[in-house]
């Protein structure tokens, strides 16, 4: 499963077809600005089925940016807009008539802080699931159960479901936020910076939950940490103010990469 | 460091801390004062009888009933007029119009109206209710009040939501949950607190109010529940007993002006525990 190296913003799509990947989402010439500055220029990249995808580089880069176009996070505010083509399934997702709802549910999103609800445990992640389906009482206990088990915070909690989501830890907040973001079944999960506010513990934890999830999800995550990076992704894009620098295979990223740019950030000359 | 120069310092800073000081002890000084007045006049005049008759006329034994529930009745309505109209506006302001010019606009006006003079109200709400109407009510009573309480919960709910973090929000957001429910089931439920203090402060801040009432409601000497007719507060009520020459009348007017004191103490520590215990958690 070597992908071709290749600059971007070309990908060698010959050779991931060839490696029996599926590309769930494919990013191109995608241009975002702040106002006026422009913060992502010309993206284009690949996003496989099923596979951990790793966005690297220095603070600012962009990264984080352009994890918040895959949802249309963005949105939210006003004076931020991006340019080009997201395709989902086929299908742009920066079109004026994309549902961003709909289009939030399919693709779900775990932030830096740990951001339960003030709600009970079983509230947290009961909420999500009420507004998009009609499940009985016990439907939604066993969703619930499935979630938290998934999670791997079920032993924790289950004897503590209406025990307020602010009275758990840092790392079984996380982990109850991943929860909440599996039990509304989307197909791609972004994880942005999931483990820079936790402890060493609750970061292995979490990556061996990106690890058991990437079974059934496509998944993003960004990074500062070049070790997790390394550990839990097969393919990583290093950006760097703005421009994606590279993207490929993450063994040939840390070990060959093609630009002086990757081999100075991944040994730590700057970032 | 020089001696003498950490001696100059060590000078102003005496200085400056007793100018500090003396300021506080001026300012809680009188405070104490007019607690320690409204306690020495009107404790002594609370009984039961204040809580169970009405105003008398000079001269005979009576209690303040009917201005205590007019008061309550007028406030109460005021409160109910006031507090939807607020916290969907305060909502407008820190949820959809965030970024908005009208939010600006209307947070300018909004201010000015939360310092206009309480008789300017008055005025306006005799001239739209009561020369319409061409009688005075507990309705242009409320309604008077209800201005008043508008500004105060516009200003709390919207800074009480934008206290609530946006990564909450975004959270919500991420889960595909729409405005409304991200609106109703979070941002309120994470700013409740604030909110139901911006209230009672609202609450607090009108049952002292004595200028609206006059234009508005007047006053009534006898026992009344009709929403249409004059109706007694306790602020219209002392006014109009301290002013008289007649010595129980005054004793009343001090009578009331504690329990008017004491109500607003009360629901300024209510809202203290509340706001106090949202921190806590």
């Amino acid at each position: 499963m070597n992908v071709a190296m290749v600059s971007a913003p070309q990908v060698d799509r010959a050779a991931a077809g060839k490696a029996g990947l599926r590309e769930r989402i494919s990013i191109r010439k995608l241009d975002f600005y702040y106002g006026d500055s422009r913060a992502l220029k010309a993206i284009s990249l690949p996003l496989f089925d099923r596979k951990v995808t790793a966005f690297i580089g220095p603070s600012g880069c962009g990264k984080s940016t352009l994890l918040r176009v895959l949802n249309r996070m963005y949105d939210l505010y006003p004076n931020q807009r991006a340019e080009g083509e997201v395709l989902f399934d086929g299908a742009n997702v920066l079109s004026p008539k994309q549902d961003l709802n709909l289009l939030r549910a399919r693709i779900g999103m775990v932030f830096q802080k740990p951001t339960p609800f003030p709600m009970t445990i079983y509230d947290n992640i009961a909420f999500g699931i009420r507004l998009y389906e009609r499940l009985s009482k016990s439907e939604v206990d066993g969703r619930v159960e499935e979630s938290l088990k998934r999670a791997g915070l079920w032993n924790e909690v289950k004897d503590k479901l209406q025990a307020n989501g602010l009275s758990l830890s840092g790392g079984q907040q996380q982990r109850l936020c991943i929860a909440r973001t599996v039990a509304v079944r989307p197909e791609v999960i972004l994880l942005d910076e999931p483990c820079s506010a936790l402890d060493p513990i609750s970061t292995a934890k979490i990556e061996e939950l990106i690890e058991e999830l990437k079974a059934d999800y496509t998944i993003v995550i960004v990074t500062h940490n070049m070790q997790q990076a390394a550990r839990v992704s097969e393919f990583t894009a290093f950006m760097y103010l703005g421009e994606l620098i590279e993207f490929g295979d993450t063994q040939k990223i840390f070990t060959t990469p093609n630009d002086s740019r990757t081999q100075d950030y991944i040994t730590g000359r700057f970032g | 460091m020089r001696p003498s120069l950490y001696a100059r310092r060590r000078r102003r800073n005496a200085v400056a801390m007793s100018l500090s000081l003396l300021a506080t002890m001026i300012g809680l000084g009188w405070l104490v004062l007019i607690l320690g007045a409204l306690l020495w006049q009107g404790l002594s005049g609370l009984s039961l009888k204040v809580f169970t008759e009405m105003t008398p006329p000079p001269g005979s034994d009576g209690g303040l009933l009917n201005p205590i529930v007019g008061s309550l009745i007028m406030t109460g309505l005021a409160v109910l007029i006031g507090t939807p109209v607020g916290i969907l506006a305060g909502t407008y302001m820190a949820e959809y119009g965030r970024y908005a010019r009208t939010t600006s606009v209307v947070r300018f006006i909004n201010d000015i109206l939360l310092s206009a003079p309480s008789i300017i109200v008055g005025l306006f709400i005799y001239e739209v209710m009561v020369a319409q109407m061409g009688h005075f009510s507990a309705w242009a009573g409320a309604v008077a009040l209800a201005v008043i309480v508008v500004p105060v919960v516009i200003r709390t709910t919207e800074d009480m939501l934008l206290l609530v973090p946006n990564p909450l929000r975004e959270a919500a957001a991420a889960l595909g949950i729409p405005r409304a429910y991200i609106i109703r089931h979070v941002a309120y439920r994470a700013a409740k607190a604030g909110i139901v203090t911006g209230v009672l402060l609202a609450i607090a801040r009108i049952s002292g109010e004595t200028a609206p009432l006059l234009f508005t409601a007047l006053n009534n000497q006898f026992w009344s529940h009709n929403l249409n007719a004059p109706m007694a507060s306790l602020p219209a009520v002392i006014f109009q007993f301290a002013l008289s020459p007649y010595a129980d009348w005054q004793k009343l007017a001090w009578t009331g002006a504690l329990i008017i004191t004491l109500s607003v103490l009360t629901l300024s520590i209510v809202a203290r525990v509340v706001t106090g215990s949202r921190r806590q958690s």
